[in-house]
């Protein structure tokens, strides 16, 4: 649209025609006040908050429904408009209850700073207000009636943001009320979208109300460790005697990549951090053969004297939860000082495929900014409403605000459908590969199939999405199709907070970090002195050598073979194993040391999401006793008589050994502009061999496609990368040189094992969450059909 | 099964439905229409009514209550086969209409919503029936009894009485 000038408060203002005042206005700093309006949902016109004076209307005009045209005068703020929104808030409190004292919002409601603002202290109103129970409407989302101010945003978020219409409004006038779809209860997603919403307390979270008031909490800004969509949660910790308590996850800031966004799992799944069989001592098997609580310098220095007596025949098997730091560190630990290459990780996506392909085209990697803003998406297997809310979200997003083109192609109805332009019902997702690529008989006879190809043979810019389902040849097939195309872009979707990350910092038996050989990487070779050439075993293959005594010692970093693989009790009883885990998992139990670990919510570092979007973690929680498997792993290597300086580039040449708190506490949300452009600009000593940022230098020196942009990275935003090729690609090396050839990839078996999450699912985790168990089993009592599933 | 095989309704009624859904650009467009028609089948919207029409349109029954609760002429509870109901506004204010409700109240021994204990009659006190140049009126299901005064009410319920007796010894 053609940008207007006009004028606001004498203002001269210019934006584009059409826009909504209240959002033009707020572009440039002035405020206007409204609790109905939402940016991004339709519009209410229902609080009377946004009014403004028009020049030449007799009657004020409300900001969020008045466009903006050439020529326009506004007044928004005078003594006229201040009394009319006193009034709106004279009428909002005759039936507000002054519960703010124990009321969850106090600190952070809209209607309490716009009373404060506007001064409607004293009511006019002499009836008795209409006090009502607060309501139980699920085990997270709670409702107290008199605090609603009926500004609709649950309403409208429910259903246009979530498409889940578990909200509305019923009777008409006073007796007008929000209702949930079960009469008296909720039967939703339990995103608590809702609350996060509600301008006031009227819907209240079922895992921190009456807890603590904004102002007792620090809020540390981090990622979700739950699925692989990366989204961005703050978290409000608070100091307890064991250290420091999340009390509340929430999106505060709305700053991430997801927005406005946050799903149960980001929003309701943290308990797990402060679980009652949290691991917060060192176990060791004493003599009569049961795990005994120890302290952690004996417990390091019988696993670095068993590792170093193993030598080389150690397995090392890795979570996807690590940080990207700690994959890495893991991955160099091993090759550099177990000496070993068998190393793996729980692989839930085929981004060896993947990366290796996307590398030899440039800018072929869809990050997630570029799905939340694609014209045309198409999506292939996986079910992004169930295991990537965030994905889902986006899409759905990008279809209500921009008219985005979503085409589905899966095996099963799913709910994404809903949105989609066009929706495919396949049996095979290789011969969609194949079909899509032009071979008319791949796909048999299926319905609408030559529509859907032809559709999306128009499209000129198009982002593919995969599920886990292509691997292998499939995958190869589908994104040789798509490179063959201008204009398509492509995303590879995964499981678990860091899967993408750990893949990249070459967790693999096979593989360097960025998915370099073995023997062609020059750069990495370089630093990697005395790394073994020889590919390892993989994961499985690790956990049969283990149980049939073929490995000295196993090392296991957060993953649980014995659930994921079903082995017997005793099954690893052959071998030496240690288990770093927060819980003492069934491999736990069987081991012979287990070391306490932090979670994700308990360290600093960076992760990669699915789409390849790079973030902060950052220290919010603390549980005393639990140490970081970054700290673990420098441990080690000390207690192996290496020295760390050669698995942590930390300090100056000259030697700087002192750590001046440089391990990161938990720190405050907001970004110390000083400290981001110092860390982006290398100029923060990173004094402790601790300090995983350190090991973040080497990961951009040496992985390629990991050369970020800092200085947003560090201010706490998202920084993209894209697949790359080695640094000995040369100016005369093909493209894609540095890295395994395709062929020898696709021989391989790629050992991807999706784990399925769903809303209430998050493999290793949901089970010590109770308010996940809470939550799967309450959605299971109201759908019994879809639990049996 | 189909949705239509399944129907809680008459067959003209399904059939009409069916009808309607489609005779506006958006299905929703059809929703009162269908609520005030089962209404008068059915005599009142009931749970399964409710989630027969959100499903005949393509919504959620909550979308379906969100409309219904705004309208005082719906109703979720069963009426009395003869719904009685005593305008009060202005008009038939002024020319007795609460003497009116008063009796009714009086002989029917219910009050406002009330039905009584035979399930013949139920009572309400509504606003304006739009027979103004009649005052004081009534409305008994869709038939008018207007100019009324607080004596002949006696004989309009000895009326539906006797009808419902003839109707029952038939």
């Amino acid at each position: 649209m053609a940008d207007v000038t006009f004028t606001v408060d004498g203002k001269k203002l210019t934006a584009p025609a059409g826009m909504l005042l209240i959002d033009a206005c707020r572009k440039v700093g002035i405020e206007i006040p409204a609790f109905c309006y939402y940016p991004g949902l339709s519009l209410q016109a229902a609080c009377r908050m946004c009014v403004v004076r028009q020049e030449k209307v007799p009657k004020l005009q409300t900001a969020c429904t008045t466009t903006v045209a050439e020529g326009q005068v506004f007044v928004t703020e005078s003594p006229e408009i201040a009394q009319a929104r006193k009034a709106t808030l004279q009428l909002l409190l005759g039936n507000h209850p002054l519960d703010c004292p124990v009321c969850d919002a106090g600190g952070e409601c809209e209607l309490q700073d716009m009373t404060f603002k506007y001064g409607a202290g004293e009511s006019l109103y002499a009836e008795a207000k209409q006090h009502r129970e607060e309501q139980k409407w699920s085990p997270v989302v709670y409702f107290d009636r008199p605090r609603c101010i009926l500004c609709y945003r649950c309403v409208r978020m429910c259903g246009e943001g979530m498409d889940v219409w578990a909200l509305g409004i019923q009777n008409r006038g006073v007796l007008a009320v929000i209702a949930p779809n079960g009469g008296d209860h909720l039967d939703c997603e339990q995103c608590g979208m809702c609350i996060d919403v509600c301008p006031v307390g009227a819907l209240t979270s079922g895992t921190y109300r009456y807890k603590s008031r904004p102002w007792e909490m620090k809020h540390v800004s981090t990622v979700c460790t739950h699925c692989a969509d990366g989204c961005k949660v703050t978290l409000g910790v608070r100091r307890a005697s064991d250290g420091m308590e999340i009390v509340r996850a929430d999106n505060r800031d709305k700053s991430g990549i997801n927005g406005d966004f946050l799903c149960a799992k980001g929003r309701f799944g943290f308990d797990f951090v402060h679980g009652r069989d949290r691991l917060t001592k060192p176990l060791v098997r004493n003599a009569a053969g049961v795990l005994e609580p120890t302290t952690w310098d004996k417990a390091i220095r019988l696993v670095a004297q068993k590792f170093s007596e193993a030598n080389g025949s150690v397995g090392v098997l890795g979570s996807p939860r690590l940080t990207n730091e700690e994959g890495y560190l893991l991955q160099k630990f091993a090759r550099t000082i177990l000496r070993t290459q068998h190393i793996d990780h729980e692989r839930t996506a085929d981004y060896p495929t993947f990366s290796r392909m996307l590398a030899e085209v440039p800018d072929r990697a869809a990050g997630h900014r570029e799905i939340a803003a694609a014209p045309a998406i198409l999506v292939l297997g996986g079910n992004p409403t169930e295991e990537h809310p965030l994905l889902a979200w986006s899409l759905r997003t990008n279809h209500r605000l921009n008219h985005a083109r979503i085409y589905l192609a899966n095996t099963r109805p799913i709910r994404l459908a809903r949105q989609a332009a066009q929706s495919l019902r396949i049996a095979d997702y290789d011969a969609l590969a194949r079909y899509l690529a032009g071979d008319d008989a791949a796909l048999g006879s299926v319905a609408g199939a030559a529509d859907f190809r032809e559709a999306i043979a128009g499209e000129q810019s198009l982002v593919v999405i995969a599920g886990a389902e292509y691997r292998g040849a499939s995958l190869a097939a589908l994104l040789r199709w798509g490179l063959g195309r201008p204009g398509v872009k492509f995303a590879l979707l995964s499981d678990f907070a860091n899967a993408r990350g750990v893949a990249d910092m070459g967790v693999y038996p096979d593989l360097l970090p960025g998915y370099q050989t073995l023997t062609d990487s020059p750069a990495l070779l370089a630093e990697y002195a005395a790394m073994p050439t020889e590919s390892g075993l993989d994961f499985a293959a690790m956990v049969q050598a283990a149980t049939s005594a073929q490995l000295k010692a196993l090392y296991v970093v957060g993953t649980d073979p014995v659930s994921t693989l079903g082995l017997a009790d005793g099954a690893l009883r052959k071998t030496f194993v240690v288990v770093e885990d927060c819980f003492l998992t069934p491999t736990a139990a069987q081991a012979d040391v287990v070391l306490p670990a932090a979670s994700l919510y308990e360290k600093s570092g960076t992760v990669t999401n699915c789409y390849g979007d790079v973030q902060m973690v950052r220290k919010a929680a603390d549980v005393a006793g639990v140490k970081p498997d970054f700290e673990i792993l420098v441990r080690l290597a000390g207690a192996m008589g290496v020295d760390v300086r050669t698995l942590v580039p930390f300090g100056a040449a000259t030697g700087v050994r002192a750590d001046m708190g440089q391990t990161r506490g938990a720190q405050a949300g907001e970004a110390d502009r000083h400290a981001v452009w110092l860390v982006a600009n290398g100029l923060e000593p990173k004094l402790s061999p601790f300090d995983p940022l350190a090991t973040l230098d080497e990961i951009e020196r040496l992985v390629p496609g990991y050369s970020l942009d800092r200085i947003n990275l560090f201010a706490g935003n998202d920084a993209p990368t894209q697949p790359a090729a080695g640094p000995n690609a040369g100016p005369n090396a093909g493209p894609g040189s540095g890295f395994v050839p395709l062929e020898s990839l696709l021989r391989r078996s790629d050992g991807v094992t999706p784990t399925h999450a769903s809303l209430f699912h998050s493999a290793g985790l949901s089970d010590q969450t109770q308010v996940l168990q809470e939550l799967q089993a309450y959605q299971n009592r109201l759908n019994p059909a879809a639990a049996a599933d | 099964m189909s949705a239509e095989a399944m129907t809680l309704f008459s067959p003209e009624l399904a059939a009409r439905f069916d009808a309607l859904v489609e005779r506006y650009p958006a299905r929703r467009s059809a929703l009162i229409p269908m609520l005030l028609y089962a209404q008068d089948e059915v005599g009142y919207l009931s749970d399964a009514v409710i989630d027969e029409i959100a499903r005949r349109i393509g919504i959620t029954p909550l979308d379906v209550r969100n409309v219904a609760t705004y309208y005082s002429m719906l109703r979720f509870k069963p009426a009395g086969k003869y719904n009685v109901q005593v305008c009060t506004n202005i008009s038939c204010m002024l020319r007795g209409g609460y003497k009116i409700f008063e009796r009714f109240q009086e002989r029917l021994g219910i009050g406002h919503k009330g039905v009584t204990a035979d399930g013949l009659f139920s009572l309400e006190e509504v606003e304006c029936i739009g027979a103004c140049c009649w005052a004081p009126a009534i409305q008994v299901n869709y038939d008018f009894h207007d100019e009324l005064t607080d004596e002949q009410v006696d004989a309009i319920l000895a009326d539906y009485r006797s009808h419902e007796q003839k109707a029952g010894s038939r």
